[in-house]
């Protein structure tokens, strides 16, 4: 008897936890979509709200997806041999090193933006230009791509497979190529999903690092939330759904994939 | 080929001597192992001689007359068989295989044939598309070696090569191992700890402890003529007869052996196979335990020397624990070693 | 090339990177803290001014709220989640572990759809209840993105409680009040304060979330944005931005110590 109570309130708390979470999601959704959001759903349902948003945002949208897709491209070009490197040279200093570089993970987005701005403020060609965003982001989504990288090196014996690979006459550079990468791969497709998810939401330091010519996403969801009607912000916030909550599952579906392999 | 070392040494940064310095010849087509508990320096030697570890300054390493000291591992040639495989995970059974020949950039038709016939050599042809995680203990052993000899190296070394697989199948595989590296006519090294590996597979085998080779000869020369009381011990399990020694005679708790020299300043060996059970044998001892091996017992006796001794017995009766049994063993069956301070 | 030369030069871009963007910027933001009219004092005024030491009180009452009450109710439904499967389950995850990579400014604006003035509470509740924009929301904020973390290193921590401990406990006569104190709690122990710090740490630094909702209130974020850009105070933002990086780092450390893994993000 006692157990079952004990039971009904864990899944009286859990059910609860899940409204709070999921009750905004869909009012949001819903106030997108309503003609008049103040009159309730009684009002109709339209899709100007969204088309308006296509009108107003399409420029920050596009420019946060190829910010998402050249921020991939930086993390796996640093991140690919940075995390083979720290997987075969392991000691203190590559842990030092790795440390380091996950300072990000710890330091508010905010802090670092503003360490940013004084040294490279002054340099108005790089401050004004979109590589300045991309360097937050890189500077913010490294370590993940890293970890997950690491994370799948560490859980294999990859000095005996390299070698083997060297016993076979390969260079270290196709050691690298044809023994690390592929089996690193479950790590890497973590880490890129991990590292696209985050630059498309991150707000913490593109809100300090952005120009008015160079609005991402969230920035622009922030713009709208403080100035357009809130059906406008709402369907500005459905169409960021839409673009994040199938990159966050694949995100999750990889790094579980890649945290089996790592057991 | 042959391989020929001279002087070389392995001192690790912390100071450990894994190898003291070390010569050590090859000849062409010979199977050698090296011998010993863990610890002696012998993968460390393989290591050295495949390119994995860098030797001390003075080292030389001699692949017939070139002198490979300097050349990293992928440039030596060498085939290499790894206690773990080492296979690659993301790689088919074939693509494994034709690695090396990949390396070689051979062109793509030659690979291919290449491969069909080292994975016919090893009976792997079923397997060939397979993924390496399909596979069994045993049969990944074998594309361990066929990934290893598809390139044709000038060398071929074998890392503990069986210590992976149960008992059972080593023993298949052992038998197996030993045939196919005769057919592949190649010079190998291999490393192990199992003296009935090397007996079984090698032609010389190589005793090394704390990190020098103490004996090198044929297995049938190791087991009848050990210099030192290590390899007496090592390879085939001598047990040292202690007592006093009295010109010819050895004086034992249990009784006096003729000795067949002067045994003053020796230890005297015997095997568990020279100690005979019979009715009015010269010393006398106490059964302790009486263990029923399918052909044979083995039954350990207290009483005769200070430490208990086993004997083979091949009998269809067995004496029973606590009987009082009479022991004689030949004088010729005797070895006299010289004394030991350390026995490892 | 050699093994170690290539392994090193795999490492360069890396160290490279961080040391421009990483490394000299941090230290830039150092030296600028010391730069202003009150000099290295600056540290001191942030403890003795009251504005500063209000805030930073608040941000961290806000915080702690926060993560006790992630800690309830992550643990309850985690342990749930764990020990019971059933239909739905699967959804039930999915909706928990949702808002992971939302951006902090987006959950602030789910709470003004809560709570703020055309808000769910104030449509369905008489007279006025609007609570977006004051600790409570602000609170209610920081619980919607900690529920998720705290929750899957709690599960993680969970599967990996044997259960064996409990049907011992069970065995020896122990009550089911008596195993969760003495067998379940212990046991994720660890997880409880790696999650918990992971949690507080996150609310601390939490900016998105504060720039939708603190309009009336102050926490240390809102208030490093606004010396930087309205007050142009820049030696107090770098002064505020080094005293939260090493508090949230610290306890990151920690949190990393005892489980192995952080889910962090900005908030």
């Amino acid at each position: 008897m006692l157990k079952s109570k004990i039971k009904m309130l864990q899944l009286a708390v859990t059910l609860l936890a899940c409204a709070f979470l999921f009750v905004p999601i869909v009012l949001s959704v819903m106030a997108g979509l309503t003609v008049n959001y103040f009159q309730g759903i009684s009002s109709g349902l339209t899709l100007k709200w969204v088309f308006q948003v296509w009108d107003l945002y399409a420029g920050s949208i596009f420019l946060s997806m190829w910010l998402a897709v050249a921020c991939l491209f930086c993390t796996l070009i640093i991140g690919l041999p940075a995390a083979y490197g720290l997987a075969r040279h392991p000691g203190w200093m590559s842990r030092l090193l790795e440390e380091f570089i996950s300072l990000p993970l710890a330091i508010p987005g905010l802090a670092l933006a503003l360490a940013l701005l004084q040294l490279y403020g002054s340099m108005k060609g790089f401050r004004a230009s979109w590589t300045f965003i991309l360097v937050g982001h890189v500077l913010y989504t490294l370590p993940f791509m890293v970890r997950s990288i690491l994370a799948v090196l560490a859980s294999m014996d990859l000095k005996t497979l390299e070698e083997g690979a060297a016993s076979l006459g390969a260079s270290p550079w196709q050691r690298f190529r044809d023994i690390v990468v592929p089996n690193a791969m479950p790590g890497i497709l973590a880490g890129a999903l991990t590292v696209v998810t985050l630059s498309i939401g991150e707000f913490n330091l593109t809100w300090m690092l952005h120009t008015p010519y160079l609005k991402t996403l969230p920035v622009g969801l922030a713009d709208s939330y403080a100035s357009m009607r809130l059906e406008i912000a709402s369907a500005y916030t459905l169409v960021f759904f839409i673009l994040i909550v199938p990159l966050l599952m694949a995100m999750q579906w990889a790094s579980a994939r890649a945290q089996r392999i790592t057991q | 080929m042959t391989l020929r070392l001279t002087h070389t040494a392995k001192t690790y940064p912390d100071g450990t001597e894994a190898l003291l310095p070390t010569d050590l010849s090859v000849g062409k087509g010979e199977i050698v192992s090296l011998l010993g508990p863990s610890g002696c320096g012998k993968t460390t030697l393989l290591r050295i001689i495949a390119g994995l570890e860098t030797p001390d300054a003075g080292s030389d390493i001699w692949f017939d007359d070139d002198n490979v000291t300097a050349l990293p591992v992928e440039r030596r040639q060498v085939g290499m068989v790894f206690q773990s495989y080492a296979l690659f995970p993301n790689m088919s059974v074939r693509a494994n295989i034709g690695y090396g020949l990949k390396m070689q950039r051979l062109p793509k038709s030659e690979i291919d044939a290449r491969v069909t016939e080292v994975l016919e050599m090893c009976q792997l042809q079923p397997f060939a598309a397979r993924a390496i995680t399909a596979l069994s203990g045993g049969q990944r052993q074998r594309v361990a070696l066929a990934r290893a000899i598809a390139p044709r190296p000038r060398l071929l070394l074998l890392d503990e090569p069986l210590s992976a697989l149960d008992a059972s199948l080593r023993e298949i595989l052992r038998d197996e191992l030993a045939v196919l590296l005769r057919e592949f006519d190649i010079t190998a090294i291999f490393v192990t700890h199992d003296q009935d590996e090397a007996m079984a597979i090698a032609d010389r085998v190589a005793v090394m402890s704390h990190g020098r080779i103490v004996q090198s000869g044929t297995p049938e020369d190791l087991y009848r003529n050990p210099t030192s009381s290590f390899v007496a011990g090592f390879v085939g399990n001598a047990m040292p007869l202690r007592g006093k020694a009295d010109g010819t005679k050895l004086h034992l708790n249990g009784g006096t052996l003729t000795l067949p020299m002067d045994g003053v300043g020796q230890t005297v060996f015997v095997r568990a196979e020279d100690v005979q059970i019979i009715k009015n044998g010269p010393l006398r001892g106490k059964v302790e335990t009486v263990t029923f091996l399918g052909t044979h017992y083995r039954i350990g006796i207290s009483g005769i020397a200070s430490d208990t001794i086993a004997s083979i017995h091949s009998g269809q009766v067995a004496p029973k624990v606590g009987d009082t049994i009479n022991v004689s063993i030949k004088p010729e069956t005797l070895m006299l070693l010289p004394d030991e301070a350390d026995v490892a | 090339m050699t093994n170690r030369t290539f392994v090193m030069a795999c490492l360069t871009p890396l160290f490279i990177f961080s040391l421009l963007f990483l490394a000299l910027p941090l230290g830039r933001l150092f030296l600028a803290s010391g730069e202003g009219d009150a000099g290295w004092a600056v540290y001191l005024d942030i403890v003795r001014k009251p504005r500063y030491l209000n805030t930073l009180v608040l941000t961290v009452l806000v915080s702690l709220a926060t993560t006790i009450a992630a800690l309830v109710v992550s643990t309850t439904a985690g342990m749930f989640l764990v020990r019971n499967r059933f239909w739905g389950r699967g959804t039930v995850l999915s909706v928990l572990t949702l808002p992971l990579a939302f951006p902090g400014v987006v959950i602030g604006f789910l709470i003004i759809l809560l709570g703020g003035r055309q808000g769910l509470v104030n449509q369905l509740t008489p007279g006025h209840v609007v609570f977006a924009y004051s600790a409570i929301g602000l609170f209610l904020g920081y619980l919607y993105f900690s529920i998720p973390r705290v929750l899957l290193t709690v599960m993680a921590a969970a599967e990996k409680l044997d259960p064996a401990l409990e049907e011992a406990a069970r065995t020896m006569g122990a009550s089911p009040y008596r195993v969760v104190m003495d067998v379940i709690i212990p046991g994720l122990m660890p997880s409880l304060v790696a999650s918990g710090a992971i949690a507080f740490a996150t609310a601390m630094g939490a900016f998105g979330t504060a720039f939708t909702l603190a309009t009336n209130i102050d926490v240390i974020p809102m208030v490093i944005y606004t010396e930087f850009t309205l007050s142009a105070n820049i030696a107090m933002a770098s002064a505020l931005s080094i005293v939260l990086g090493i508090i949230t780092w610290i306890l990151l450390l920690i949190a990393r110590s005892l489980s192995g893994s952080t889910v962090a993000g900005g908030g």
